[in-house]
């Protein structure tokens, strides 16, 4: 999620390898001639080499499969993602702020674009993707579907859920598939200005009234339990899920960490900030160990965890309700300049037509 | 009074600028493609910059030194001396197309007119702020002419929604605001009835282009937003643009 | 391609002038016009570019990684082309 990739344990349809999952998917697998089959040799000496993979190699169907999941979901995530903060940009309290928080929110629109552009190269088309959104075939990262209550959480989104996402994102501008990995380069590179600008509006208000530290607070303790959630499942021990794609996806070098490591090192990044922000992270757990060089902390409510990406978050229906009312909304205007495309297609046929007409005219 | 008599010119400009980019800033998420997300927000973010400038500018002007803040978030709604047509609520995108179609070619042809002003401040804010509104004049044109020339039922929303900003027109071009015969008394600033043809024609021509007709001449004009007197949804942009910076008096964001 | 969906453009950017048109992604667009628009405003926003190109992506006539081995692998072993492939005396200047 947000560039991690998780299958709910009891549900088929998020299943890895759902190669059955609508005609498009049917399209793109015609796409797989014996040729290409002959190139899978070429695809794994790719991948040994470390080396990238770019959209007109051939590559196992599987590979195909993931990859189209996996940047579908983080585009969406993008996508669904320009919601909550949007929220606060008609209540922004300062021009610079609510400028900032316009352009935030704009990237944000950004990276799902750039993003979708990388999973057309696949043999997928962005309507097909955003109509999966639309129906709950593909899911978004489950950090959205929680409400954005205060100004101050307009900046623990961008300290602690961009921080979570860049954390996920960095090793991804690796990523075996050149086009995704490209994408990842250019939004890593806009999003740290999403992580200082959350960290410096929270900053502000830490050093404010009572009410605003209060507010700051508050902030911190309902966001950093999901932040630390989107990681994902554990890859070990009692929580653990099995049977997900995490093996498969390291081995083809779409996925580089397992999410208990970018998990700690984001918690060891982090909780300095805290300490000089001068807000209070709301785990008693969480402590210094020596002796791992880590630090030590407290286990993520995963009932809550599976219950929100299962729907049960304030705000599951409510972000893709008013992300299908607004496409519904806007296809009336797309269909015009389609419409007015192809007319202007027609004109200009007819144009030339009558100029190839006048020359011969000429010529004669 | 103390400061420059022609502030209150500046300040006309300023919130158009400002109350328009919050109307703008209102449509990300509900964009009809999330190219044009990127685009809407992109005009907004130009308008947020000019308002801020000339908010800015205005604080110096009239000896009061406020802050853009200040004069954003603190002033209350009779103090504001922006145009309806810039205050009207979010409607379809059609409308948004009428409307910034109308206000970009006055922007267009109001900053190219202040390159000339007495008033070097003002000036450079109009030459950077000149750039910013021919591309979204361009932009506005090029939806009004695929709505218009699209389908028919564009064709019928693009229709209604030039009747529909009608009415907001005539304000932008009204002579009698405050501080306008004191900005043209020091050669700062520029008659808004002097712009009143150029602006016509550029909407004009992007309607024919548009297979368009221009409106009846509207039986109610909108009038008073220049003397603090506004429609009724301003109060409610207001309450909520206001809302946070209130509450907390004196704190910093 | 599904009901509604608008043409898909590829776009490429000039970074500053002296530099190459470079592919930076794609946009949906009705038409190249409002390609060249949203290019603009997906991919400069951040004054990455002073020049923008958009091509509609059917139009792109690539070659095959099928042929990869007979377009690429002969200018393998063509090491002559190289300046490095020559050996001339070290106290020659301007070599």
């Amino acid at each position: 999620m947000y560039g991690n990739d998780f299958a709910e344990p009891d549900d088929p349809g998020a299943g890895p390898l759902n190669a059955a999952d609508g005609g498009a998917v049917e399209a793109a697998a015609a796409h797989v001639d014996t040729k290409a089959q002959q190139g899978l040799e070429t695809f794994d000496a790719i991948i040994a080499a470390d080396q990238r993979i770019e959209p007109r190699d051939a590559m196992p169907e599987e590979y195909r499969q993931t990859l189209i999941r996996q940047i579908a979901q983080h585009a969406h995530s993008e996508i669904i993602g320009m919601q909550p903060e949007g929220n606060w940009i008609t209540r922004a309290p300062s021009l610079r702020r609510k400028a900032i928080l316009i352009a935030k929110v704009q990237d944000e629109a950004g990276h799902g674009l750039y993003l979708y552009s990388a999973a057309e190269t696949l043999g997928i088309d962005r309507e097909e993707l955003l109509d999966r959104l639309h129906t709950g075939k593909q899911k978004y990262s489950s950090i959205f579907n929680y409400p954005t209550l205060t100004w101050a959480d307009c900046g623990a989104i961008g300290w602690l859920v961009d921080g979570a996402a860049i954390m996920n994102q960095v090793p991804l501008c690796r990523c075996s598939y050149g086009p995704y990995a490209r994408a990842m380069i250019r939004t890593c590179k806009e999003e740290s200005f999403h992580q200082r600008q959350g960290f410096e509006l929270l900053w502000e208000l830490m050093r404010g009234t009572p009410e605003q530290q209060a507010m700051a607070q508050d902030a911190t303790n309902r966001w950093w339990w999901p932040a630390l959630a989107m990681f994902g499942p554990r890859d070990t021990g009692e929580h653990a899920v099995t049977g997900g794609h995490t093996e498969q996806s390291m081995a083809w070098g779409i996925k580089r960490f397992s999410n208990d490591d970018l998990r700690q090192k984001f918690v060891d990044m982090t909780v300095p900030q805290a300490q000089r922000l001068g807000v209070k992270i709301p785990d008693p757990d969480l402590k210094w160990n020596a002796e791992r060089g880590h630090y030590d902390f407290g286990e993520i409510d995963w009932d809550e965890f599976w219950r929100v990406i299962k729907g049960d978050g304030a705000c599951n229906s409510a972000r893709i309700e008013r992300r299908v009312t607004s496409h519904q909304q806007g296809a009336w205007v797309r269909e015009a300049a389609a419409a007015y495309a192809a007319k202007q297609r027609q004109r200009a046929g007819a144009g030339a037509q009558a100029g190839a007409a006048d020359g011969e005219g000429s010529a004669a | 009074m103390t400061g420059t008599a022609y502030s209150a010119y500046v300040l006309g400009l300023a919130d158009d600028a400002l109350i328009y980019s919050h109307r703008l800033g209102e449509w990300l998420t509900w964009a009809p493609q999330l190219e044009e997300d990127m685009a809407l927000a992109n005009v907004s973010l130009d308008l947020i910059g000019q308002a801020r400038a000339l908010l800015t500018h205005v604080g110096s002007l009239d000896g009061t030194g406020r802050s853009e803040d200040d004069l954003a978030y603190l002033r209350d709604e009779r103090d504001f001396r922006n145009v309806h047509l810039v205050e009207q609520r979010r409607g379809d995108f059609a409308q948004e197309m009428a409307r910034m179609l109308w206000f970009s070619a006055y922007q267009k042809a109001l900053y190219a007119a202040l390159a000339g002003s007495a008033d070097e401040q003002l000036r450079a804010i109009a030459a950077k702020a000149h750039k910013e509104v021919r591309y979204h004049h361009d932009h506005a044109a090029q939806w009004v002419v695929r709505l218009g020339d699209g389908t028919q039922e564009s064709h019928a929303k693009m229709q209604a929604a030039l009747t529909w900003v009608a009415p907001y027109v005539d304000e932008l071009f009204d002579d009698s605001a405050p501080g306008v015969a004191e900005a043209l008394a020091a050669g700062v600033g520029v008659l808004p009835s002097s712009l009143r043809a150029a602006v016509s024609a550029d909407v004009e021509a992007v309607v024919a282009e548009a297979t368009l007709t221009m409106p009846a001449v509207p039986k109610w004009r909108a009038r008073g937003g220049r003397d603090g007197v506004h429609s009724e949804p301003m109060g409610y942009l207001l309450a909520e643009m206001q809302h946070l910076p209130r509450s907390v008096p004196g704190a910093r964001w | 391609m599904s009901e509604g969906t608008l043409p898909l453009f590829e776009v490429f950017v000039r970074a500053k002038r002296g530099l190459s048109h470079v592919h930076v992604g794609s946009v949906h667009a009705p038409d190249a016009t409002m390609a060249v628009r949203n290019a603009r405003d997906l991919y400069t926003r951040r004054q990455e570019g002073v020049s923008i190109w958009v091509v509609a992506a059917s139009d792109i006539v690539a070659s095959s990684p099928d042929e990869k081995d007979s377009f690429f692998d002969p200018a393998g072993d063509k090491i002559y082309r190289h300046p490095t492939f020559y050996d001339v005396p070290e106290d020659v200047e301007y070599l």
